[in-house]
């Protein structure tokens, strides 16, 4: 275990020989105090309360390659286009193994002062920004994920919306990992900020192509709301069966913006999503939902908190599972109300479909309340498929297996139905259907 | 209310030595804890070797633990060197007129009769020897059906196979920190056997057993159900019970065969400290209980509305097929109290069943955490639970949590969760008031109807009390 924290120090100091200057700025500090951070915390074991269900002793054991510039690829825009979301989008970027593809990604056109680009080209005209925007994630819990996502910074999307600017189409940020020789890794860093009365819609989705050797991704994604802001965040992760993934995602609301937030996920061998959002301007909505599936020896954690810190404010959560074979699955979702956080709002809801006899399902929904004046629930059902329903279908002429896909495929849906545009709808639903017809 | 530490400081200082009905001496050994201590506490309770050896073993498995910290209160640390862990007799106050006037005007609402109410007090007095030979008539009683209620102590004197076999059985010394200290050092407590096909004719509570209060602050309690016996045991009182001690670790532990049932019920009042949080006791408690055999049902009723901090998990280990296993609890905590509470539901036969319902209510600056685990091991097949979980707020300065863990490996199970938070409305209050209900009284209303399912398992003379006590807990907590 010990051996990888020591390979990910060494590859530090490989990633501050190819800085090339860049290294003086007050940036790289930040970078230099996460490492110490992350070699102060090393990785998690099941012995802390937040990794208790999840062993990631297989990606600690795993000596990854860092990408720490941009390499030639052999990914045609073609294929590209093939491996992942193919609908309308304002804004195309595409990512491999961690750095900016410009030759893969369609930028549109922006104007109104809207920023649309990769982290990496606005670290080298004005590192402040992006210093200031990264400080402002608040480390509320030891993470060495996240601080190893700070330490390796390099390349990611930025994307800016000034006050009033309403962006209809999707942005669509593609991720792609490719580790045909050797297991690589890549530490992402998203940063979107939405501005007061502004709109924009994201769609984050990771992906991997050919190779089978395992990649890491470990990207971290903040989005902060305006005032009266609206921003809807899709994530979708399908990546390869060998993979590990660690995602986190942290949202920032101001007074009255609203965050939708869904995260499918598909794919890996373990993935781990830490979805956080700080509900911190009154009267603020967020809508935080997901859904994961899990087959053969898959294991699929989510982790969520939802922090009302200022009264007014209301919270959705539901979260569905479906899991198969040795699949495993996990749910810890905290609800915090802070004192000042009166009149709030928040339900949570965990569903799981056990469909085999060796899946596996831990769930962990949370409410920590200082508030009098709130109305806050939370359920969890744990469950298989209706023998009714079953029975129903069958007698109608539709084979066990169909009727079983159908009813497990309408359970995953009910997350689905709540996406606006028709185009993602479809492309998700296929996704799910192809990968419950297994 | 620091006039309240004075008096209960100068209570306490009045020396008077109460003997216990054991044979123990009223011998002082120094404050601390190492090999010795535990030799002689075995020693002085005239212990079998084996026992001695247990006790060892538990303290040297003690010493390699760590204090946990994953609850969610917060104490100084404890010093468990500064703790004299011989079970020394209370210091009585001489008479009432010596206990804090608080207290009383406490009883007289509870209605509680006078000669027990000397006795809660810590006061010596002969109503206790009263009490003794109420005891000893029951103990006849009981006896004719082969039952054996009695102390811990007596238990290993009189039935040494029996409490060999079963000590430690559910609760192992090596479970967690409190539990291992217990089994180092625990003083005394309660051990019932209920042959086969017996069922308990009373039942069995503190009622009698006043004589046996000062089982000091690490009582042990073991209760065996032989097949198809029933027995409903119940602990503690509603009234409030003065106590020096300030940090308690009691182990229970509850064994159910075949087709048997035990019933356990709780009330916990133990001194919470004051309004300003100075004080009070830890009550840091492991209670499980095992259904071994099949169609066995094991249930827990508790409310808690003493101590300063509460850390107790009353769990089930459904061990046998289509046993049951039930938790219904009441919480309260106001002023600085914390309480971090819940159960284990472990299914490991098939069709097993467990129903949890908690309520936990905030006040003041309360600080209430509900923290339960519903495990479906592999083999359980067509297990079921229900849990609810309904926090009510009072106050805008306390605070309600809930940390359910629900652990699922076979699909057959059935598993709801259900948590509610909510605060007594504006609307329902004046409501009452309306209706010529003063507010005192419509928050009593409303807090026991919030409270009603739990209230039902409770045995009836328990549960009007058990409604009293939350009447006066929470009287001044709205205004």
């Amino acid at each position: 275990m010990h051996s990888t924290t020591e390979s990910f120090l060494k590859n530090f100091a490989l990633l501050e020989h190819s800085l090339n200057g860049e290294s003086e700025l007050p940036l790289h500090q930040l970078r230099r105090r996460s490492l110490e951070r992350f070699s102060a915390l090393g990785f998690p074991t099941t012995r802390d309360e937040d990794w208790r269900f999840t062993n990631i002793a297989p990606l600690a054991a795993t000596h990854f390659r860092p990408v720490l510039l941009p390499e030639p690829h052999s990914i045609t825009p073609a294929q590209a286009a093939a491996i992942g979301y193919a609908g309308q989008s304002a804004h195309r970027l595409v990512f491999v193994n961690g750095h900016f593809a410009p030759g893969l990604s369609q930028l549109g056109e922006v104007g109104n002062g809207v920023a649309v680009g990769n982290l990496a080209a606005v670290i080298k005209a004005d590192a402040g920004v992006v210093e200031q925007f990264i400080e402002s994630l608040p480390a509320t819990r030891p993470d060495p994920f996240a601080a190893l996502n700070t330490a390796f910074l390099r390349d990611g999307a930025f994307i800016s919306v000034p006050n009033g600017s309403i962006i209809q189409q999707p942005i669509h940020l593609l991720f792609i990992g490719a580790a045909p020789s050797e297991a690589t890794v890549a530490h992402l860093r998203n940063l979107i900020s939405v501005g007061a009365n502004a709109q924009a819609t994201i769609i984050e989705e990771y992906v991997s192509v050919g190779g089978g050797n395992p990649t890491f991704t470990n990207p971290v994604t903040q989005i902060a709301a305006g005032e009266n802001a609206t921003v809807n965040h899709y994530r979708i992760q399908h990546e390869q069966e060998s993979g590990f993934h660690v995602g986190t995602f942290h949202a920032t609301l101001e007074r009255a913006s609203t965050v939708n937030s869904i995260t499918f996920t598909l794919g890996s061998a373990i993935v781990r999503n830490n979805t956080n959002a700080v509900l911190g301007g009154p009267g603020a909505h967020c809508t935080m939902d997901g859904v994961y599936l899990a087959n053969g020896t898959q294991l699929v954690d989510n982790h969520t908190t939802l922090d009302h810190a200022a009264p007014n404010c209301t919270s959705h959560e539901l979260y569905k599972g479906v899991l198969n074979d040795r699949g495993r699955g996990v749910f810890s979702g905290r609800i915090i109300v802070r004192q000042d956080a009166q009149k709030t709002d928040s339900k949570q809801s965990n569903r799981n479909l056990l469909l085999s006899d060796t899946a596996i399902i831990d769930s962990k929904p949370q409410l920590e309340i200082f508030a009098d004046d709130v109305k806050c629930t939370h359920g969890a059902t744990i469950g298989q498929l209706s023998d009714e329903s079953l029975f129903y279908l069958r007698a109608r002429g539709i084979g066990l297996a169909q009727a079983r896909a159908i009813l497990t495929y309408a359970f995953a849906e009910e997350v689905v139905e709540h996406i606006a545009i028709p185009e993602l709808c479809d492309y998700l639903e296929a996704l799910l259907n192809t990968r419950l017809e297994h | 209310m620091s006039t309240d530490l004075e008096t209960i400081q100068h209570v306490t200082e009045s020396e008077y030595k109460y003997g216990f009905t054991t044979d123990i001496d009223t011998e002082v050994i120094p404050p601390g804890l190492n090999e010795d201590i535990v030799r002689l506490i075995s020693a002085k309770k005239g212990e079998p070797e084996w026992l001695l050896q247990w006790r060892l073993k538990a303290f040297r498995h003690w010493q390699k633990m760590e204090e946990p910290a994953w609850h969610n209160v917060h104490y100084p640390t404890i010093d468990y060197q500064s703790i004299i862990y011989f079970a020394a007799p209370k210091k009585k106050a001489n008479s009432l007129d010596e206990v804090d006037p608080e207290l009383l005007e406490m009883y007289e609402k509870l209605g509680i009769p006078l000669n027990e109410r000397e006795a809660l007090a810590g006061v010596a007095v002969d109503a206790v020897i009263d009490s003794m030979s109420v005891a000893t008539t029951y103990k006849d009683k009981l006896a004719e059906k082969g039952i054996i209620f009695c102390s811990f102590s007596e238990a290993v004197r009189e039935h040494p196979e029996l409490v060999r076999q079963y000590l430690g059985s559910v609760v192992p010394y090596t479970d967690n920190y409190f539990a291992a200290l217990n089994s180092a050092v625990f003083s005394d407590g309660s051990f019932v056997f209920i042959p086969k096909g017996v069922r308990c004719p009373m039942e069995l509570s503190t009622y009698f057993r006043i004589n046996a209060l000062n089982t000091g602050q690490f009582e042990r309690t073991l209760i065996v159900a032989e097949d198809g016996a029933y027995v409903s045991y119940l602990e503690g009182c509603t009234a409030p019970m003065r106590d020096e001690n300030q940090l308690h670790a009691a182990v229970v532990e509850l064994v159910a065969m075949e087709r048997a049932e035990i019933k356990y019920s709780t009330v916990q009042n133990w001194y919470p400290g004051d309004k300003e949080g100075r004080g009070g006791i830890y009550n840091f408690v492991t209670k499980r209980g095992l259904c071994a055999g099949r169609a066995s049902k094991i249930s827990w009723t508790q409310v808690e509305t003493g101590s300063a901090i509460t850390w107790k998990y009353p769990s089930c280990i459904l061990k046998g097929d289509d046993s049951i296993g039930e938790f219904y609890s009441v919480a309260v905590t106001k002023n600085f109290q914390q309480a971090d509470t819940g159960t284990k539901m472990i299914h490991i036969g098939k069709n097993t069943r467990s129903t949890i319902v908690s309520k936990g209510i905030s006040a003041g600056r309360g600080q209430n955490t509900y923290r339960g685990q519903v495990k479906i091991a592999k083999g359980a097949h067509n297990a079921r639970n229900y849990s609810q979980c309904d926090s009510m707020l009072i106050g805008d300065r306390c605070g309600a949590h809930t940390f359910p863990y629900l652990e699922v490996s076979n699909p057959s199970a059935q598993l709801e969760h259900e948590a509610s938070t909510s605060k007594i409305g504006e609307d329902q209050i004046f409501y009452c008031n309306q209706r010529g209900i003063s507010t005192e009284d419509a928050v009593s209303m409303i807090v026991n109807g919030f409270c009603k399912e739990v209230f039902r398992e409770l045995p009836m003379e328990f549960a009007v009390e058990a409604q009293k006590l939350l009447a006066v807990s929470l009287e001044g907590s709205v205004g």
